[in-house]
């Protein structure tokens, strides 16, 4: 057992720091010996995480200003629509399938996997999902309907990735590769369905038929927001016991610092390749089926809500940990939400929020960089740098 | 079915195959120089559609279509220079960054597109090249030698990176730095310029490869028009091995998928545009999963390289 913990040390040890899934790595680890940590320490990495936020939402202002927009009016906006009124109801509607979404992420990334499936899963989900529901709903009790339709929309997320987890798994090939082709395939099906056996003939628009609001989720009482929210809310903290607490979260943490190793410490690292994309598509197919039936209740032909996209930065600055990526989902639903309506005003089109998340996710490993650079004492520049540079420009070292 | 092999027919097919293989010839070529020295480029998607709209804007201003491919060459450049210094340079998560640059070539386009063009406006056809003799020639002599002078460079292209690959000291570099860095240093070789090298490259022909599928496959520009195509350009790499030869069999047989969609439209057998959407994707990943064993990548693709460690 002894030789078996030594082992997995030095396979944390052995970790790069070439990027922030071993950083998560390191964030994990500690989270299990919470009291050990400093109030510096804590300090340290809430200006880690915030930061790139902030410096999103600056550089995110000076590209409004170049093109001559007031960013002081966009962003004013979206805090009006999306928290004040009825706006904060929304946003957390909006967190359901987010936070799923995440935790889904979460689960093969901690494993240093990628699924950027996501857009099919979810699409695929949702659509069979909804195509099923009025038959099921005439021979079925309503909650009974709704259980069965969870059910399958985590079947049908999972189903979606086994593919690429066998692929992986046998012959290594590039899993961000095979999951993004079987996304354009799935996206594909999906709207097959909605313009064939799924659609509505009564509308002129190709959509499916809606469920009526009595066989939707119920609301949380006295509020406009479905009963899916508490389901995702259980859901992440489980998962987040699962990976922090169980056997099975540190063989992942294992697996995830260096397959080799855990094959070497008994691991069936094909088993754990296959066992975490069936995970992550089942979360995304939950989240699928907690958005339809408790949101939208309907999907139209070539929707796309794009959550998965929006979500991997947030799951990043969360370190991989699940229950931290609450907060950062909040903020997103928050921009998100009221950003639809506050590109319009600012005449703007909703594809400025991609550039705000792409501007998050390359300060996040600037700043993410930075801070390694400063633990461990060393230069900013990396060591090969220097000289390179140098030597481009002609000049003899110098230190 | 019978017309299915008369001129027009055969024309419009070769037609939609070279418009589908040629944009993907190209950025396959950058993709493949970045690839065999260990970069990994998963922004591609973003640079295209940067060096795309860059293109359509400087042919739509300028009336010249040489001017909008030099123009959106450059913008991929400029776009890889964000890549070369994070990934390169500092040796930032390369798969982290590639998708922040996807998300904001598509972002940051769909956003300029909305702001100044309300409706679409399209490009005039660009004046072709017609090879004589050749192009009288029945069939091929209209589709495969009365084309944009772009048809043509890009084979010239695709060759001089199979020579450089191959052939010179430089190339050599290329593909130790993706082989095994450590070597290349110990050789006196600088693992940095080179990469930096290899990811300016990569950015120069995935903007030439955006802008010719803009302003000469498409004709002008819409967001989002690369559709994938730049994951598709990391596959097609991934099947050649490095092989240039096999980078253009393989954009080709992508051309064939998209060509015989637009074609079987033409004919009265209907099929739904989502599956002819679909096909190419259905296609490579059959590929991906009939030749699992063939996809291979230099071992030390997508690692930051650190001076002396382990």
């Amino acid at each position: 057992m002894s030789d078996k913990k030594q082992v997995v040390d030095s396979a944390m040890r052995t970790v790069s720091t070439d990027g922030i899934p071993a950083e998560s790595l390191t964030a994990a680890d500690t989270a299990g010996q919470r009291s050990k940590r400093s109030g510096k320490e804590i300090a340290n990495l809430l200006i880690r995480t915030i930061t790139p936020v902030v410096l999103a939402i600056i550089a995110g202002g000076l590209i409004l200003l170049a093109m001559g927009k007031d960013p002081l009016f966009f962003y004013g906006n979206i805090i009006n629509y999306g928290i004040m009124g009825r706006g904060w109801q929304q946003s957390l509607v909006m967190m359901t399938p987010l936070l799923l979404l995440a935790a889904g992420l979460i689960v093969v990334f901690r494993g240093k996997l990628w699924n950027l499936g996501y857009d099919a899963q979810y699409l695929l989900a949702a659509v069979l999902v909804i195509g099923f529901a009025p038959s099921l709903n005439a021979v079925l009790p309503w909650w009974l309907t709704l259980i069965v339709l969870t059910l399958l929309g985590v079947a049908v997320g999972a189903a979606w990735t086994i593919v690429p987890a066998i692929l992986k798994a046998r012959f290594e090939t590039n899993e961000i590769i095979t999951t993004l082709m079987m996304s354009f395939i799935g996206v594909g099906i999906a709207n097959l369905l909605v313009r064939g056996p799924f659609q509505d003939p009564d509308v002129v628009v190709p959509q499916t038929e809606s469920i009526p609001l009595d066989s939707m989720l119920p609301y949380i009482p006295g509020t406009r927001i479905h009963v899916g929210l508490i389901v995702a809310v259980v859901v992440v903290l489980i998962l987040h016991w699962v990976l922090t607490r169980t056997s099975f979260g540190l063989r992942l943490d294992i697996f995830g610092a260096n397959p080799k190793t855990a094959m070497h410490v008994g691991i069936n690292t094909s088993r754990m390749i296959v066992t975490l994309f069936i995970i992550s598509g089942g979360l995304i197919g939950l989240a699928a089926a907690m958005d339809m039936l408790g949101l939208w209740g309907y999907v139209r032909s070539n929707w796309n809500p794009e959550y998965g996209a929006a979500v991997i930065p947030f799951v990043f600055l969360a370190r991989l940990n699940v229950l931290g990526s609450i907060p950062f989902v909040a903020f997103y639903a928050i921009v998100a939400n009221g950003g639809q309506i506050a590109a319009q005003d600012s005449d703007l089109s909703t594809d400025f929020i991609l550039v705000l998340v792409a501007l998050i996710l390359i300060f996040m490993s600037i700043i993410e960089y930075i801070g390694t650079r400063r633990d461990l004492g060393q230069s900013y520049l990396p060591p090969g740098l220097k000289t390179s540079v140098a030597q481009i420009f002609g000049r003899k070292k110098s230190s | 079915m019978t017309d299915i092999f008369s001129e027009p027919f055969v024309i419009a097919f070769i037609l939609g195959c070279i418009t589908g293989a040629i944009p993907l010839l190209i950025a396959s070529l950058g993709e493949t120089i970045g690839e065999q020295s260990g970069v990994l480029n998963l922004g591609i998607e973003g640079m295209m559609l940067i060096g795309g709209y860059v293109a359509f804007v400087t042919t739509l201003s300028t009336g010249s279509f040489a001017l909008g491919l030099i123009a959106g060459t450059l913008a991929g450049v400029a776009t890889s220079v964000i890549m070369m210094v994070l990934n390169t340079w500092l040796g930032l998560n390369q798969i982290v960054i590639g998708l922040a640059i996807t998300l904001a070539g598509g972002g940051i386009t769909g956003v300029l597109y909305n702001v100044y063009f309300t409706n679409t406006p399209r490009l005039g056809q660009e004046d072709t090249l017609a090879i004589p003799f050749l192009s009288e020639l029945p069939y091929v002599g209209k589709s495969l030698f009365t084309q944009s002078p772009m048809f043509y460079l890009s084979f010239v292209l695709a060759g001089l990176v199979a020579w450089m690959l191959l052939r010179t000291t430089v190339g050599l570099r290329f593909r130790a730095a993706g082989q095994n860095p450590n070597s290349l240093d110990a050789a006196g070789g600088n693992v940095v310029v080179t990469r930096s090298a290899a990811v300016l490259l990569g950015g120069a022909f995935s903007g030439l490869g955006g802008a010719y599928l803009a302003i000469i496959a498409a004709g002008t520009f819409t967001p989002f028009m690369t559709h994938g195509l730049g994951y598709i350009a990391i596959v097609v790499t991934m099947l050649a091995r490095g092989r240039i030869v096999w980078v253009i069999l393989v954009s080709f047989l992508y051309g064939v998928t998209v060509a015989l969609g637009t074609v079987l439209q033409l004919t009265s057998f209907s099929l739904p545009t989502d599956v002819i959407k679909m096909f190419p994707f259905i296609v490579v990943m059959i590929v991906l999963i009939a030749f699992a064993r063939g996809s291979y990548v230099p071992p030390a693709l997508g690692e930051p390289y650190t001076r002396g460690a382990r």
